[in-house]
């Protein structure tokens, strides 16, 4: 195994701090710099649109306690993000003015939220949801208010309506697209989330176009929705992410939907490597380019990265999951969405319970679940060992389906 | 503070004090411990974060919640009537000394 240099790490996500974690089981902790833009140690993101929302006191989640980091010998730079990369001289420079030697470098940037284009930014009633600095705004927000109103209905936008729905607030959701979760989830699913939103009582507005809008001061006052003046008390905006990959771009590095990786996570620099929601990369059965946004990919990249880095090269290849908490609702998705598949219902245990199975020919590809974690873990395993059950069989109630094992 | 015992399925021990109010995976996982993974954060979604409780201290436990006991259903390493996902415990002052097992795999 090859001893690497010095690691500096950018960005202190999930894929970021599982990377450190792998380098200190690794034994290679006491050669690693993180670089966090954020002033708190890594946290938990996805207690941000639901628990953290409710309870005004709950923490932040650390990944990994202050003294963690000390005694594994990684140097956490926080409140001091990147500013520049010197891919000659190999070395960044951080906003301070400090400058890091590295022999590796990892941009674990991830996303930043995306914003109407038209909307100023700084307006003291519109949010987004990504950092915890984020949550804190929209918690304080939902103290005062009465009502919500949130643009986009995919994972976050939605999560954060149930959230409020929940704390008695006026809930209405606006997207653009024809139906929920376009990007994410099948049409079925997707009816019944809205079936399920709807009845408590969620107004959601499918189809809307939202255009331009009309300020007081730093308070947005109304938006034109579907060219009809909308009052607006407070706005989420939840219309997606875009790939943080500005330091990567400067660099000269490729990009295109993000930081172009190969199957070992390397840039096109092989000196630098990038990881989760920031990185674009081959997916391993179709070879076509991806870029995934979720806990898992940040996790499992991670992993390549850090056996990458010592020099034991193994290509990723991880089954991507997601999972989705909204309200009453548990969402959990293996394997990826075909572009055309059949779909195979199996009933679960009540009638808030089922999976719908994916299958393109007889190959099961993927299946989602609502509130049927059996079923998605055994739908995991099952996708991960390539089995693939007659449907008529793997959508039998009655037959667990980790018996298809 | 409360103080977990931890003792690893090759037998080695660990203590770790807490806050009161934490759960038993937040503090494993701070502390960088092996054997507890934790991927989904504490959502009950992913069952990598399963300990076996000690006989003495099962009693003392508010039993599980419905999505705990499906979850249990799906641990990489064998169930056993003492098992529980360690991010659904949460540490108080009564839990002082608690001793939890760690099984021999989570994924």
């Amino acid at each position: 195994m090859s001893e690497p240099g010095l690691i500096v790490v950018i960005g202190g996500g999930h894929a970021g701090v599982q990377l450190c974690a792998g380098l200190v089981v690794a034994g290679h902790g006491a050669r690693v710099h993180l670089v966090c833009e954020e002033p708190e140690l890594p946290y938990q993101r996805p207690p941000l649109s639901k628990t953290f929302l409710k309870n005004p006191g709950e923490g932040l989640q650390l990944h990994r306690a202050e003294a963690w980091f000390g005694e594994a010998g990684i140097t956490v730079h926080r409140a001091d993000p990147a500013v520049a990369i010197d891919r000659a001289k190999r070395t960044i420079e951080l906003k301070s003015g400090a400058r890091l030697p590295y022999q590796h470098l990892v941009l674990a940037t991830g996303t930043r939220a995306r914003r109407l284009p038209h909307l100023p930014e700084g307006l003291c009633n519109v949010v987004v949801l990504r950092s915890a600095a984020d949550a804190e705004r929209l918690r304080d927000r939902l103290g005062s208010v009465s009502r919500l109103t949130v643009v986009g209905g995919g994972f976050i936008g939605l999560e954060v309506a149930a959230t409020a729905r929940a704390l008695g607030k006026a809930v209405e959701v606006l997207e653009a697209a024809p139906r929920l979760l376009l990007r994410s989830v099948s049409p079925e699913l997707a009816e019944h989330v809205l079936q399920v939103h709807r009845a408590s009582g969620i107004e959601v507005r499918l189809g809307v176009a939202v255009g331009g809008f009309e300020a007081e001061g730093d308070r947005l006052r109304a938006l034109a929705v579907d060219g009809v003046r909308h009052e607006i008390d407070t706005l989420l905006l939840g219309i997606g992410a875009v790939p943080e990959h500005g330091l990567a771009t400067q660099a000269g590095l490729d990009c295109d939907n993000g930081i172009v990786v190969d199957a070992f996570m390397r840039s096109s620099d092989p000196a630098i490597l990038a990881i989760g929601d920031c990185c674009s990369f081959p997916e391993p059965t179709s070879g076509r380019r991806l870029r995934l946004e979720s806990v898992q990919n940040a996790n499992d990249q991670a992993k390549t990265a850090v056996a990458t880095l010592s020099g034991q090269l193994a290509a990723h290849q991880a089954l991507p999951w997601f999972w989705s908490e909204q309200g009453s609702l548990r969402l959990q998705m293996a394997g990826l969405m075909p572009a055309k598949g059949v779909r195979h219902l199996r009933l679960g245990a009540s009638p808030a319970s089922f999976s719908l199975l994916h299958y393109v020919g007889d190959r099961l590809v993927s299946v989602e679940s609502v509130n049927a974690p059996v079923d998605h873990m055994a739908a995991r395993k099952l996708l991960e060992s390539q089995r693939s059950p007659a449907a008529h069989l793997a959508c039998d109630p009655a037959t667990p389906l980790k018996s298809w094992l | 503070m409360p103080t977990i015992h931890f003792i690893q399925a090759d037998g080695s021990r660990r203590e770790l004090e807490t806050p009161e109010g934490a759960s038993v995976m937040q503090v494993a996982t701070g502390a960088g411990l092996q054997g507890i993974v934790g991927e989904c954060g504490g959502s009950a979604m992913c069952a990598t974060c399963h300990v076996y409780v000690d006989d003495a201290w099962a009693g003392q436990l508010p039993a599980p919640l419905s999505n705990e006991l499906e979850m249990l259903e799906c641990t990489a390493s064998e169930r056993l009537p003492t098992s529980r996902l360690s991010c659904q415990i949460k540490m108080t002052a009564a839990l002082d000394g608690i001793v939890l097992r760690l099984p021999a795999t989570q994924q």
